[in-house]
């Protein structure tokens, strides 16, 4: 059967990081809590050294400031490692990893137009889902977003990108 | 000399509305960017403002074909979340029915995929077979597609004891039927040598892009979320997980097709094995706190996260389909292959392909090539093919 | 010569199918009325790749911002007289995505329909049903 999770690659993030918080939920679901800027090596760190796969990122816009989680998946150990970190709302920043990681390409530009929140270095930050009408200082994923497509007019012609 | 050729949005065969722009030098695929949000619905703000019962019917209506994943992924992220597990009897029929929809979503595939190298013979036949399957969901839960099998805390409807021979009766006949279009599709010369050995995805690139189900086991990268995450009843039946490390189409399409028998096995030891009892365990209340549910769809993993505040509606639903991670590895697969293979390699990611007339005129200095035609040279070069073989 | 269009239309239809922004399930079952249980080609039922030889525009899915303009195009390139025929609940109405930012509601605010046929998804049955019952409108 599968081994719970695999303790070495706890115990390694708990030398290499030290500032981060590790929760474990279930079996095979644990929570690292890093600050911001740690981000980027981190999940280097998972990709890179642990070949743990990418599977998606989640933002969530909270009372303190905008949190970002990145899901990674250690596929051996079926663990799912989630990194998150707090954004705060005064400087919605954060270093993009599509630069080694193409997964996080398309989930970064959702992220973008959904919550507004800036990545850093990332090659292409359009909007990936919206229609091109749609105002890119609108993020209806957001606490403050009252359904204020109401008020949008409705496009009825566009050329094709 | 550069040129674009766009697919989509609309098109007569396949499901979603998507844009491709193939990039191309002479015959020669150079490039391609996609462009997707013609099927954005808002499901994730949408989800947050419906009780944690009806976002269960909310996702199944994300997709028609993996109608029982997204619910599946779903109940297990708010069990997660709420630490409650499904009786077993519940995690048996939910077993089945998630295998029962891998066969007909697969078998979906196998047609589309005939229709596009112009085996329209192909798409009848196992599109035939198919049929009786949707019986069988309509049997159990009254409806074809959009079943509605999953509740939080277990399945919603039963399987009675006098629909069990019905679905032994149609697993016989899929057993042999599997095993005939598996003989008859890998042992084609044409249909091999317009699958063999195009649109290869390498092993580095499937990890880079994070592909998922049968698209990363064609290309030798073994993720099943049923093998290294057991849920519900995968970790009590005996089966076998589908790998070929060739890359290109043809190991795709062995893959889905070999995993059709693994499935059959899953269904039969788990009719066989179901215990009896309820089908569902009570939950009162989501407590604050987190989830994440896997389930393993038939285009791959699907992931949901969840956050409660205690309240009656989820704060966050993240939903992650796995067409979402594996079309963008369309970019490297389609490199560097002819246009005629395109409408072939794209389809193989099992993805919303779309070929039809566009809907929009191009720009001067562009040639204009559509979907269909696309469509007539993948069946033109079929056809060469075809002749060379009968010589 | 208008009877003479509409003759050939009720003789033979020849369907263009749109998907807006769809689950596929009613895009599935329309395929699905094409193959051996229904085959509603022996009716002369033809399902199309251009709009452009079309008499009837099967539309399944809600309508969302960026699909609205190019639903809208292939009305415009489809030859009238034509039927439009809304697969599903979603067309009907807006299901329930009503609330969603993305969705600017149902059919009938942009085009004129001809026939609705709720259900998610409607049976083929129900499908064959519908677009019999709007040629007999004709």
């Amino acid at each position: 059967m599968k081994k719970e999770y695999s303790k070495e690659i706890l115990d390694e993030i708990g030398a290499k990081f030290p500032q981060a918080s590790v929760k474990i939920h279930a079996p095979r679901r644990t929570y690292i809590r890093v600050p911001r800027d740690d981000v980027y090596g981190f999940a280097k760190f998972l990709f890179e050294e642990k070949e743990c796969r990418l599977s998606i990122a989640t933002g969530i816009d909270k009372r303190d400031g905008m949190e970002i989680i990145y899901h990674f998946s250690h596929d051996p150990s079926g663990t799912y490692y989630s990194i998150k970190t707090l954004v705060p709302k005064d400087d919605l920043k954060i270093k993009s990893l599509a630069d080694f990681l193409p997964a996080a390409n398309w989930i970064e530009r959702e992220i973008h137009e959904l919550l507004g929140i800036d990545f850093v270095g990332h090659p292409n930050l359009i909007p990936l889902l919206t229609a091109e009408t749609w105002p890119g200082d609108l993020h209806p994923l957001r606490r403050d977003y009252a359904d204020e497509h109401k008020d949008l007019k409705v496009e009825k012609s566009t050329e094709e990108r | 000399m550069k040129r674009i050729v766009p697919i989509g949005p609309y098109h007569p065969l396949q499901e979603e509305p998507e844009f491709f722009k193939l990039i191309v030098e002479g015959e020669k695929v150079v490039d391609l960017e996609i462009n997707i949000g013609y099927n954005h619905r808002g499901h994730e703000f949408v989800a947050q403002k419906m009780t944690w019962d009806q976002v269960t019917f909310l996702v199944e209506r994300i997709c028609g074909i993996c109608s029982d994943s997204h619910p599946y992924a779903y109940v297990l992220a708010v069990e997660d979340a709420a630490h409650v597990t499904a009786p077993p009897r519940a995690q048996y029929i939910r077993t089945i029915i998630g295998e029962l929809e891998r066969i007909h979503s697969h078998y979906l595939w196998v047609g589309l995929a005939g229709h596009f190298i112009g085996y329209n013979t192909v798409w009848m036949w196992v599109w035939r077979y198919r049929e009786p399957l949707l019986d069988i969901f309509e049997l159990i839960m009254g409806n074809r597609n959009h079943y509605a099998i999953n509740k939080v805390g277990g399945a919603r409807r039963d399987i009675l004891p006098e629909h069990y021979s019905k679905i032994e009766k149609y697993l016989d006949l899929l057993e042999e039927k599997n095993t005939m279009f598996t003989k008859a599709v890998l042992d084609d010369p044409v249909i091999r040598a317009r699958l063999e050995g195009v649109g290869i995805l390498s092993k580095e690139d499937a990890v880079a892009y994070g592909v998922l189900g049968p698209t990363a086991r064609g290309s030798g990268y073994a993720t099943d979320v049923r093998k290294d995450d057991p849920y519900d009843a995968y970790d009590k039946v005996d089966w076998n997980e589908i790998v070929f490390d060739e890359g290109d189409v043809l190991a795709k399409a062995k893959v889905r097709l070999l995993e059709c028998s693994e499935s059959i096995k899953i269904v039969r030891q788990c009719l066989r094995n179901m215990p009896d009892g309820p089908i569902e365990t009570r939950v009162d209340e989501i407590p604050p706190g987190e989830g994440i549910g896997r389930h393993e769809a038939p285009r791959g993993e699907v992931f949901h996260y969840v956050r409660s505040d205690g309240s009656n509606m989820p704060v966050r639903h993240k939903i992650r389909a796995p067409s979402f991670m594996n079309i963008p590895s369309n970019v490297v697969a389609v490199r560097g292959y002819s246009i005629a293979d395109a409408a072939l390699v794209l389809a193989a990611v099992d993805p919303c392909y779309c070929c039809t007339e566009r809907t929009v005129v191009l720009r001067n200095g562009k040639r204009e090539l559509t979907g269909k035609d696309m469509l007539r040279l993948s069946w033109r070069k079929t056809e060469r093919l075809r002749r060379r073989y009968r010589r | 010569m208008a009877n003479a269009k509409l003759w050939g239309l009720k003789k033979s239809p020849w369907v263009f199918h749109v998907a807006a922004a769809s689950c596929n399930n009613c895009d599935i079952e329309i395929l699905d009325i094409l193959t051996p249980r229904w085959d509603v080609e022996r009716f002369g039922i033809v399902l199309v790749g251009s709009p452009r030889h079309a008499d009837a525009l099967l539309v399944t899915g809600v309508l969302n911002r960026k699909s609205l303009p190019r639903v809208l195009r292939v009305y415009e390139q489809t030859p009238k007289p034509c039927l439009v025929i809304c697969v599903g609940t979603c067309t009907c109405d807006t299901h329930m995505f009503a609330p969603s930012y993305n969705v600017v509601g149902p059919y009938d605010k942009y085009l004129p329909v001809d026939v609705y046929i709720p259900g998610c998804p409607p049976k083929p049955e129900a499908i064959i049903s519908g677009v019999v019952k709007a040629l007999k409108r004709l």
